[in-house]
């Protein structure tokens, strides 16, 4: 399969979404959600990242397994980092 | 090459002597950016690890430092980087499609939307810098926690923010100004019609690496910017 080429539209609609979540991610962290505020501008840039790497970056549309398998295997690896460490500093009694 | 068994497709000049056929070589360095791109994951990644570290151990003193962030020119150049994002995916489409004037406009305008980010974080440094925020003997930082007038911030955590805030900015910016220099040699060979819808693998990779720079800083933005802003 050759190389995938997304439509202009597909891309227009791509960057709108982005843009109208990052004024979301400002305008939502004025609002008091308690401990939820974290969370919900992790989600959303979550989403945000998700959209670039699947459509900007054709990762969605490449028909070569091993890139799916690197990208994946990089995100796993990050999140191990993460939750490990984590797991570990915010358990420990003595601060 | 022309009796070799493997060069099977039309003869393009941009197909080395090692792979079978141009989707190929495009594949397999495709795949290679990507594993570059898996290591700056790991790169950026112990960055953010130390940042989420602290920011739980000392959540306030870190609300209130991020507070005295811009977050007007945090949101603008996310915005400016977006949009950046946007100019690269249109120049890679106009050399699938073989529109050489195209990709230069295109890419003429990520360099624009570059240089613009980093103006703006230079902006943004100046006035930390002028407000003593740069950790260092003369670092100082006035305010009280978030929620609690009485209570001041600790200039150590304060200081350990920054330094996290300038770290992260820092290498992000010093990514941008290579991706800057990546994109002007880019520019140059379109204009000289280098990159054909046969053969455009420079600017393709390059585009995923100012994708993952511009994922980058979408998660440094609500980390560094919008910590606490409820108050």
């Amino acid at each position: 399969m050759s190389e995938p080429i997304v439509s202009t539209k597909t891309n227009i609609a791509v960057w709108l979404t982005l843009l109208v979540l990052t004024g979301v991610t400002a305008g939502v962290a004025f609002v008091d959600l308690g401990p939820l505020n974290t969370i919900v501008a992790l989600v959303i840039a979550t989403f945000k990242a998700l959209l670039v790497v699947l459509i900007f970056m054709h990762v969605k549309y490449t028909s070569e397994k091993l890139v799916k398998v690197v990208v994946i295997s990089a995100v796993f690896f990050l999140l191990l980092l993460l939750g490990l460490s984590l797991a570990d500093y915010t358990t420990r009694l003595l601060m | 090459m022309a009796d070799s068994p493997i060069a099977v497709e039309h003869h393009n000049p941009a197909l080395k002597h090692h792979f079978a056929n141009m989707e190929q070589q495009r594949e397999a360095s495709s795949l290679g950016m990507w594993l570059f791109l898996a290591t700056e994951i790991m790169f950026f990644g112990g960055m953010f690890c130390a940042y989420l570290i602290y920011r739980y151990w000392y959540f306030p003193d870190f609300a209130a430092a991020s507070k005295s962030l811009d977050i007007t020119l945090g949101a603008v150049n996310t915005a400016v980087l977006i949009c950046s994002s946007l100019t690269v995916v249109m120049a890679v489409r106009a050399a699938q499609l073989g529109k050489r004037q195209e990709q230069v406009v295109y890419l003429a305008l990520t360099l624009v939307l570059g240089l613009a980010f980093l103006g703006i974080k230079g902006v943004e440094w100046t006035s930390k810098f002028k407000e003593h925020h740069i950790p260092g003997p003369t670092f100082n930082f006035e305010g009280s926690v978030p929620g609690h007038p009485d209570q001041p911030v600790d200039q150590h955590h304060a200081q350990l923010f920054f330094s996290l805030y300038f770290a992260m900015t820092g290498m992000h910016a010093l990514h941008m100004i290579i991706g800057v220099g990546i994109f002007s040699y880019l520019l140059y060979h379109a204009w000289k019609g280098k990159y054909t819808p046969e053969y455009h693998t420079p600017l393709e990779n390059s585009g995923l690496y100012w994708h993952f720079v511009d994922i980058v800083w979408i998660y440094l933005f609500p980390l560094l910017y919008l910590i606490d802003r409820k108050k």
